[in-house]
């Protein structure tokens, strides 16, 4: 209806204003607010505006300020004060009047007094505590209306540290007997957890309450919270599949009162929520998937109605079976329903269904083949917004055969684009493509050179890293690397005989980068000329000091071969008295290696393979030095933060005692006599982190960001810099298909030629952008994506690193080539006509059709994937006891002889396939965790090269022995040892493995699997003297603080509860002084955490510090897990 | 959601409601950024839009622009429904509502927003209940000129 309504209106105003003006007149003379309005709309310039509204302020300022100003009257002023506001002028004056009027007024005034605050402040505002007093009053009021209003401004807005003030009068509303409280309450509740999840962590049950309400207000308001607990953490919350299966049962038959029906539909925004929450635990889980069939396709054929709502349900309801396990019927129905989207003539529905396409592409690529000829058109449409879907789409489907099309394009569309968001967004798409799918070098490096141009300064800066780590790292081919560098030197010096002037300054980078490294590759052309390209760049007085820098670097790498030194001496001595210091460093360094040749050639070796190189961060060369320098009498080091916490401490009175901050001096200088190289990287570790913080004047710190490393421990560093800023973990690429390129070459350049008959204009570029799409044969879910566009990087030279194992084995080939193979088995072939098919093997051939045809048999069938919660957190006792059992005694004989005498917990199944076992476990070293996975053959013949990969982003995972288990003898068992390191704190770790194995009809199966390990497991007791806490403590910057509950049972509640700590958590006791207690672990010898307990009103107020961001909130959250249980 | 934003045709703001905390400045920036874009934009478009890192769902009613900017996994449809609950909910209240009912009683229509949605969040979506509470808290409101109906020169009714 919309639509038309929507046609009627437009034309009305037109109409109304010939209306005279009765009613405007009559409001003026209202109130002051109507004047005021009135006032403003009579203006001509926007300076009148202003001049008006600012002798309307100062005026509420002088009333409001006023003693004789009454409540009513400050009401009035109020509502004045937000329409100045929400017209754009500040009105700051005003606020703790508005805070004021909430807190004196009468229910009405309060009213406008709680809308004013929270339109006025945010969250973090400071004069948000001077609420605190007025909505605790209000909590407590027997008034229902001044409690909503105390609960409204609860739920937008309240300082994190006064939840526990109010918490339990929030709590207690859970059971008021008016709905519309519980239902504020609940939301309330819910903001806390949004803004405080330790917070609210011990009522979780009371959730479970709301959710079984009877009104539906209230158990709508509680899926909020649960859509929020579930998307943090399905695995808790599975029980409840059922009950919201029923519940929305319930909804779609229509049982709810019928004011909960929105255009004859029933509680759609239930309907929504709840298919959203259904999505989240049915994700990759095929048992409880089954659960929810049923209710998904009711739904589906429930919304059959054309209005708007039906399909927002219909929308919600698809995305949810394209993320569960797949059913093929659903599939079908959802696929019907995109296509309906997409076909539709409502261009919000286009674009919806242009967004579900985006989704399931993966997935099903042959609905993209469906509706190619749409995508096509909406490919040209007036709205940006739907070029831009489009353009996305086309991002998913790319594949090296349509890449020079898609990227067209796309570089098309950023011609026209003015938005600077957008652009960066297309700029690092294009960039990626061409990294992934480059048919050959003249390709590649024009494209990028587009990249570089058109992204400008907004560009991403691992961009330009990753491409000159391209460049640098190669591919196998010698020859092919050589080209791929040549082609870029021609290019680039070309740009420089032309106008540099115009090209960002990312790019200038970039170029003299490679002609620094490469120019020498192109024999024809003289260093001199290219030195005097540079002198050229140089002197525009555009180019920014950092890029004066990469000249002069390029200029030093290009002195070498005996070069007339004219040139560069001349720069050198032009910059050496830069006022940047970094030019300055560069000028000198320029000046020594260009008139030392053997040197130069020792410092920067021409050609030479590059290996990564370590750097010792920690600067731990250093240490000599530093206790030199101590002995003198120098003053130990100090982080920045540590000293303007001592300026600020000499300026105010001192609250803290002075046995932590004496001993600084003492125990540094001790730590560096010693040398001991533990405590020396903590502080050290420490001096990295901090330099994102401003340094203050007079700071004797080294400068470390915005600063590249040049020196390292073995020498000058100047050529890995580019590799050292991106982490060296890839191994380089091999850029294969520019190799194997060869006769793919037609079908590249099918780019849309003008042909007369559009519509076969619209054919042939259908036949470019959709060629080799329907191969990809996996079926992966919605949110595995990346997983797939992993497989398809190119990026990974080493197999044994590629996360899908499928390259391992020779017979199978790599998806990319299968993609030729099955262009005309699935796609009607006048559509697309690719030459390559005849060329490939008939055993590709059979594999790859295989694979197809059955895609869901092969994948229900291999990949089950099982999540195991870990076993000792989940039986809620303490690891000692847990680890000291064996369990498995048939699987803990097979236990490393190294590691047999240490703790390890029971062993969990992993996962199984038809012919092998997984079961791991994990073994608690001094220094680290050590992962193990038994793999026990249960088939009756061997089995041959099994590859196990474990990942996980906050874990360092290294395995022992990298090479795949060559045969593994039938009903034998194998050991795999992974070392596990915390990269990043957090309360669980994911890890996520993939399994392959050969069967033996050479196929090739993969099983995936994940498993669960807490945080306890890496704690490690840090056992430290009190001053050494001391001084630890004022050197560590993130802090939480917290209450925990207090064993008041025992004798002495202090030492009992920090007993339970140290037992539970492994944690180290420093010291007990009264009713304080000082306790200390860590995670590695550089990841330490100290805890500061205290006994506080019956509870036990702990503060935490560590130099990791997120380390105090996760031990918190297990310190407060082992509380409970006890 | 992360905020809604009432705007004229003319691009002057009528209400503003932000459930992420922000700086008064980025509050104005995204604010003038926002109205240009929707504003440049013709009736038949697309009602979503895709803006720095936001999902931006807008729809015209008469002279006035609603707009929310939503998260996203959020669904785009059902924003838009939220647009028209909340103009079928202000209408039911000022009987059908104009611009200017709601620039003379703006705190009004904020009261309003506040029961409908709370901390971005659709509190309760049963029309009933929502004027339900409203008028419970107005019963306490003295009977002084507390709503008047008006239709001027640009009181085209919101429509539904």
């Amino acid at each position: 209806m919309s639509d038309v309504v929507e046609k009627t209106l437009t034309a009305l105003p037109s109409l109304l204003s010939l209306d005279s003006q009765p009613g405007s007149a009559k409001l003026s003379t209202n109130s002051k607010l109507g004047s005021l309005i009135r006032g403003i709309t009579e203006l001509t310039s926007k300076h009148e505006e202003e001049k008006l509204i600012q002798r309307e302020l100062s005026s509420i300022k002088e009333q409001v300020s006023s003693p004789n100003t009454t409540m009513r009257q400050m009401k009035e002023l109020m509502v004045r004060t937000i329409y100045c506001e929400m017209l754009g002028y500040e009105a700051t004056f005003s606020y703790i009047h508005a805070i004021k009027l909430a807190q004196q007024g009468n229910v009405l005034e309060k009213r406008v007094g709680y809308l004013a605050v929270s339109l006025f402040l945010n969250e973090s505002h400071e004069l948000l505590l001077l609420l605190v007093n007025t909505v605790l009053k209000d909590l407590q009021s027997t008034n229902l209306i001044e409690v909503c209003m105390a609960l409204t401004v609860v739920s937008q807005m309240f300082p994190k540290d006064m939840i526990p003030a109010i918490l339990p009068l929030v709590e207690e509303k859970l059971n008021h007997s008016k709905e519309i409280i519980r239902r504020k309450a609940v939301l309330a509740l819910y903001k806390f957890y949004l803004i405080a999840p330790n917070q609210v962590q011990h009522i979780h049950n009371r959730f479970r309450k709301a959710l079984c309400d009877k009104d539906p207000g209230v158990m709508s308001a509680s899926l909020h919270i649960y859509l929020q607990l579930i998307q943090e953490n399905p695995e808790s919350y599975k029980d409840l599949t059922a009950s919201f299966v029923t519940i929305l049962k319930q909804v779609v038959a229509g049982k709810l009162p019928m004011d909960f029906n929105y255009h004859s539909v029933p509680a759609p925004w239930l309907q929504i929520q709840l298919l959203r929450i259904l999505s989240l635990l049915g994700k990759s889980d095929q048992s409880t998937s089954e659960v929810m069939y049923e209710i998904l396709d009711e739904s589906l054929r429930r919304a059959e109605m054309n209005h708007n709502i039906t399909y927002a349900i219909l929308y919600e309801c698809v995305k949810c079976i394209y993320t569960i396990h797949p059913k093929s019927e659903l599939l079908e129905k959802a696929a019907k329903v995109i296509g309906n989207f997409v076909l539709s003539q409502r261009i919000n529905l286009k674009y919806l269904g242009l967004k579900a396409l985006t989704y399931v592409v993966h997935q099903d690529p042959r609905l993209a083949l469906q509706h190619q000829m749409t995508i096509i058109e909406c490919l040209d449409h007036p709205d940006v917004i739907i070029k831009r879907e489009t353009l996305e789409l086309l991002f998913r489907i790319t594949n090296d055969q349509n890449v020079t099309v898609i990227v067209e394009k796309m570089l098309d569309f950023m011609s026209i684009n003015k938005e600077d968001h957008t652009t960066a967004d297309l700029v690092g798409k294009v960039a990626e493509l061409a990294e992934k799918y480059a048919p050959d070098n003249e390709w590649f490096v024009e494209t990028m050179n587009t990249v570089f141009s058109v992204g400008g300064d907004t560009l991403q800066p691992d961009i330009p890293n990753s491409f000159l780590k391209l460049l640098s790292e190669g591919f196998d081919d010698e020859e092919e690397n050589k080209k791929l560098r040549l082609f870029a030197v021609n290019s680039y010096i070309s740009l420089l005989q032309g106008e540099p002037s115009k090209l960002p300054q990312r790019f200038l980078q970039a170029i003299c980068w490679v002609l620094g490294e490469y120019s020498h590759l192109r024999e024809d052309v003289e260093p001199d000329l290219v030195l005097r390209l540079l002198v050229k760049l140089l002197n525009i007085k555009s180019t920014s000091s950092e890029t004066k820098s990469w000249i002069l670097m390029a200029m030093t790498k290009l002195c070498s071969g005996g070069a007339p030194l004219s040139v560069p001496l001349e720069v050198s001595e032009t910059y050496s008295s830069s006022m940047d210091t970094m030019l300055r460093q560069r000028a000198q360094e320029l000046q020594y290696l260009s008139q030392n040749p053997e040197l130069q050639a020792r410092v920067l070796p021409r050609g030479v393979s590059q290996e990564p190189m370590e750097v010792d961060s920690s600067l731990s060369f250093l240490d000599g030095f530093v206790s030199e320098a101590l002995a003198a009498g120098a003053a130990p080091y100090k982080p920045p933060h540590q000293r303007q916490e001592e300026l600020s401490r000499s300026k105010a009175l001192s609250l803290e005692p002075y046995g932590l901050s004496l001993p600084i001096s003492m125990s540094s200088c001790s730590i560096a006599d010693r040398q001991s190289p533990t405590l020396l990287s903590v502080s050290s570790g420490l001096s990295g982190d901090r330099t994102d913080h401003s340094h203050k004047g007079g700071s004797t710190t080294l400068k470390l960001d915005g600063v590249r490393r040049v020196w390292g421990k073995e020498g000058y560093l100047a050529q890995r810099e580019s590799a050292e800023e991106t982490a060296p973990v890839e191994a380089p690429s091999p850029l294969q298909p520019l190799v194997q390129q060869g006769d793919g070459d037609a079908s590249y350049s099918q780019t849309p030629t003008p042909i007369p008959e559009c519509e076969q204009e619209k054919q042939q570029l259908a036949s470019s952008l959709f060629v080799g799409l329907a191969s990809q044969s996996s079926v992966c879910l919605m949110g595995k994506s990346e997983q797939t566009s992993q497989r398809f990087r190119r990026k990974l030279k080493d197999p044994a690193a590629s996360f899908p194992s499928s390259t391992q084995n020779p017979l199978v080939s790599p998806p990319s080539s299968v993609g030729h193979l099955l262009l005309d088995s699935s796609i009607s072939s006048d559509l697309i006509s690719s030459p390559e098919q005849t060329h490939l093997s008939s055993v590709d051939l059979t594999v790859a059709n295989g694979e197809v045809e059955l895609p869901d048999r092969d994948m229900k069938g291999i990949k089950s994937t099982l999540l195991r919660e870990d076993s000792a957190l989940a039986a809620g006792s303490s690891p000692h006891e847990e680890l000291d059992r064996p369990k498995d005694s048939c699987l803990t004989s097979h236990l490393p002889a190294e590691l047999s005498g240490l703790p390890h917990s029971e062993i969990t199944p992993l996962c199984t396939s038809p012919s092998l076992d997984l079961s791991s476990c994990h073994v608690q070293k001094d220094d680290s965790l050590v992962l193990l996975v038994f793999m026990k053959s249960s088939s009756d013949y061997d089995i041959q090269q099994i590859q196990v990969q474990v990942t996980c982003e906050e874990l360092e995972v290294s395995c022992v022995c990298d090479s795949p288990v060559e045969e593994l003898k039938s009903h034998g068992v194998v050991v795999c040892q992974y070392f596990l390191t915390v990269k990043s704190p957090s309360v669980y770790f994911v890890l996520s493995g993939m399994m392959s194995h050969q069967i033996p009809d050479n196929s090739l199966q993969e099983t995936q699997f994940s498993h669960r390990i807490p945080l306890t497991s890496f704690l490690r007791p840090l056992r430290l003297s009190t001053e050494e806490y001391g001084t630890m403590w004022l050197a560590f910057s993130h802090d939480t603080k917290q209450n925990l509950p207090l064993m008041m049972d025992a004798e002495e509640p202090l030492t009992a509860t920090l007993k339970v700590l140290k037992d539970k958590l492994q944690l180290h006791v420093v010291e007990i002084i009264g009713n304080e207690g000082i306790v200390a672990c860590c995670l590695r010898q550089d990841q330490p955490c100290l805890l500061h307990c205290r006994v506080h009103a019956g509870m036990l107020a702990v503060w935490l510090r560590s130099p990791i961001p997120e380390l105090p909130d996760c031990l918190l959250y297990h310190c407060q897990r082992a509380l409970q249980e006890s | 959601m992360q905020f809604m934003l009432l705007f004229s045709r003319q691009g002057k703001l009528r209400l503003q409601k932000w459930y992420v905390p922000l700086s008064d400045k980025e509050k104005k920036k995204i604010t003038r950024e926002l109205v240009q874009t929707v504003l440049a934009r013709k009736p038949k478009m697309c009602s979503f839009l895709e803006w720095r890192d936001l999902k931006i769902v807008y729809k015209r009613y008469a002279s006035l622009y609603f707009c929310c900017a939503t998260e996203g996994q959020d669904n785009e449809l059902i924003t838009l429904e939220i647009i028209h609950r909340y103009v079928e909910l202000l209408d039911k209240y000022f009987g059908s509502v104009c611009e200017l009912d709601i620039i003379f009683n703006f705190e009004k229509a904020y009261f309003i927003l506040d029961e409908f949605l709370l901390g971005g969040e659709a509190q309760e979506t049963s029309k009933k209940n929502v004027l339900k509470a409203i008028e419970q808290a107005d019963l306490l409101q003295e009977r002084v000129n507390s709503v008047v109906p008006v239709h001027g020169p640009t009181s085209t009714s919101l429509s539904l």
